[in-house]
């Protein structure tokens, strides 16, 4: 069975968890760098980006973060985790683990009181996908090699670029399983690729 | 597009867990919470040691603190106001606040009725002792919930009691056959609906953290134990001899509740925590946990 693990340093971890199972694959709480290894897939879920950071960095989770990228293992970061895969940050100067070939700004959306929910549509995915976004970032410039996924009032709020698959919004708070099926499909033929 | 769904506003305290909440008085303090790794930061006029202390009513903080915690962090800001203050919040609410805490620390506005927190786009976190309150605070709307425990006080031993008493019956209703969940709606004072949520769900339906006491890093990972999704600290780091490292060392203890080594090392050397008071040396009017209905 597909192993996939989820960052669970601090955010909605257990709901990610429940989606992979939905999904037919093995879900896997990561506190400890080594566990990664023996992981084929990885979600950084939704949380505080900031907070997550600083654990990342406590637990010297950064170089093997890397090196699971390096390797080619699929990653799908949500919400802060699209904050901390992507290349460049409005307003940083340097990204977090800095990966996937995208330009977020944080909080772009406003406050709390300005989150949202919406019916969006993810190309090639799912039609009407109930969107939860909060506090939410989006992707201001994507790279020649990103495919823009899913856009909401002209902003992208989804994209994938080879391995990597990054949103805006939290597919976890919901139990619509479309974007997760696809991540663990993403996954295994990742894996099938790797043992050819 | 909707804004102020239920969704939207019990996921962003979703997206808490796991992490810790402070207290803080002003910029310099919020970004010393920020960068030991707090979710989110709750600004005050006081921390509740200091409330304590000072006497008097205690109210909203002045707007000019909230907006200088807000300017200063980019993570959330809460802030507090007083039970049934339609006022106080609707201020809060205004300046953009991300979450409101209707608190027993400040002295209630109203000693019936708490806010109609359904009404609000923000979303607002409250104090439970039991599973009957909890119930009562979700059912007016609010997203997320605390333990209310003995704020100002440094001493665990309340927030314990209620973080056990809630779960325990959780439990129970969870377990109880359908016959008998009127009557337990009744004796807990409780919307029969929710405790039917909650039956199916096997669990509340909004995010539990702990407050009211903690004071040090075993104290946050106690709680993480007794099944609290975070923890909120108020005096606990900035009361502390070193905040800084009070600060980092609840962050980490909190997200490795169960790694026992990890904790030791971190509480080497943090100098003195908060004080703290034997809660029976407490008057009666002097309990904060008793203030909401």
């Amino acid at each position: 069975m597909l192993k996939i693990g989820v960052l669970g340093l601090q955010g909605a971890v257990r709901e990610h968890i429940w989606a992979i199972e939905a999904s037919g694959a093995e879900g896997v709480i990561i506190k400890r760098p080594e566990q990664l290894e023996e992981m084929d897939g990885l979600i950084i879920p939704g949380g505080e980006s900031t907070a997550i950071r600083r654990l990342i960095d406590k637990y010297g989770f950064m170089k093997e973060l890397k090196k699971f990228a390096a390797d080619g293992k699929p990653m799908f970061g949500t919400c802060a985790g699209l904050i901390l895969l992507a290349k460049n940050l409005v307003g940083y100067e340097a990204p977090h683990i800095g990966v996937m070939d995208v330009k977020v700004e944080r909080n772009s959306f406003g406050r709390q009181r300005e989150s949202f929910e919406a019916d969006i549509d993810i190309a090639g995915i799912a039609n009407e996908f109930s969107a939860v976004f909060i506090r939410a970032p989006h992707i201001v410039e994507a790279g020649e090699n990103v495919e823009v996924l899913a856009k909401h009032n002209g902003r992208i709020v989804a994209a994938r670029e080879g391995q990597f698959l990054g949103c805006s919004f939290h597919p976890e708070l919901t139990d619509d399983y479309r974007l997760m099926n696809y991540f663990v499909k993403m996954v295994e033929e990742a894996k099938s690729k790797n043992f050819a | 597009m909707k804004t102020g769904t239920d969704r939207v506003k019990r996921g962003m305290a979703e997206m808490q867990k796991g992490g810790v909440i402070m207290d803080v008085v002003n910029a310099e303090q919020a970004k010393i919470a920020e960068e030991a790794g707090a979710v989110a930061v709750m600004a005050l006029e006081r921390v509740p040691s200091d409330i304590r202390a000072a006497g008097g009513v205690a109210r909203m903080a002045d707007p000019r603190i909230v907006e200088e915690v807000m300017g200063a962090v980019t993570i959330p800001v809460m802030a507090k106001a007083r039970i049934g203050h339609i006022v106080e919040a609707r201020v809060l609410e205004a300046m953009g606040v991300d979450y409101i805490d209707e608190s027993e620390v400040l002295t209630p506005a109203d000693e019936e009725f708490h806010l109609n927190k359904r009404d609000y786009t923000v979303p607002f976190v409250c104090g439970c002792r039991d599973l009957g309150e909890a119930a009562r605070r979700i059912g007016e709307g609010a997203s997320m919930l605390r333990t209310k425990g003995e704020p100002g006080t440094g001493n665990i031993v309340e927030a314990v009691r209620h973080i056990r008493k809630v779960n325990a019956q959780v439990r129970k209703v969870v377990a109880m056959d359908l016959d008998e969940l009127m009557t337990e709606a009744k004796l807990l004072g409780a919307p029969y609906e929710l405790l039917l949520e909650i039956k199916q769900l096997g669990r509340l339906p909004v995010v539990n953290f702990a407050a009211g006491g903690v004071a040090t890093p075993a104290d946050a990972a106690l709680m993480m134990q007794l099944g609290a999704d975070g923890v909120f600290v108020g005096s606990g780091i900035f009361k502390s001899e070193n905040p800084a490292k009070f600060a980092k060392a609840i962050v980490e203890a909190t997200t490795h509740y169960q790694d026992y080594e990890l904790i030791a090392n971190i509480s080497k050397n943090l100098g003195t925590p908060l004080k703290g008071i034997e809660i029976s040396t407490l008057n009666p009017e002097n309990r904060m946990q008793d203030r909401g209905w």
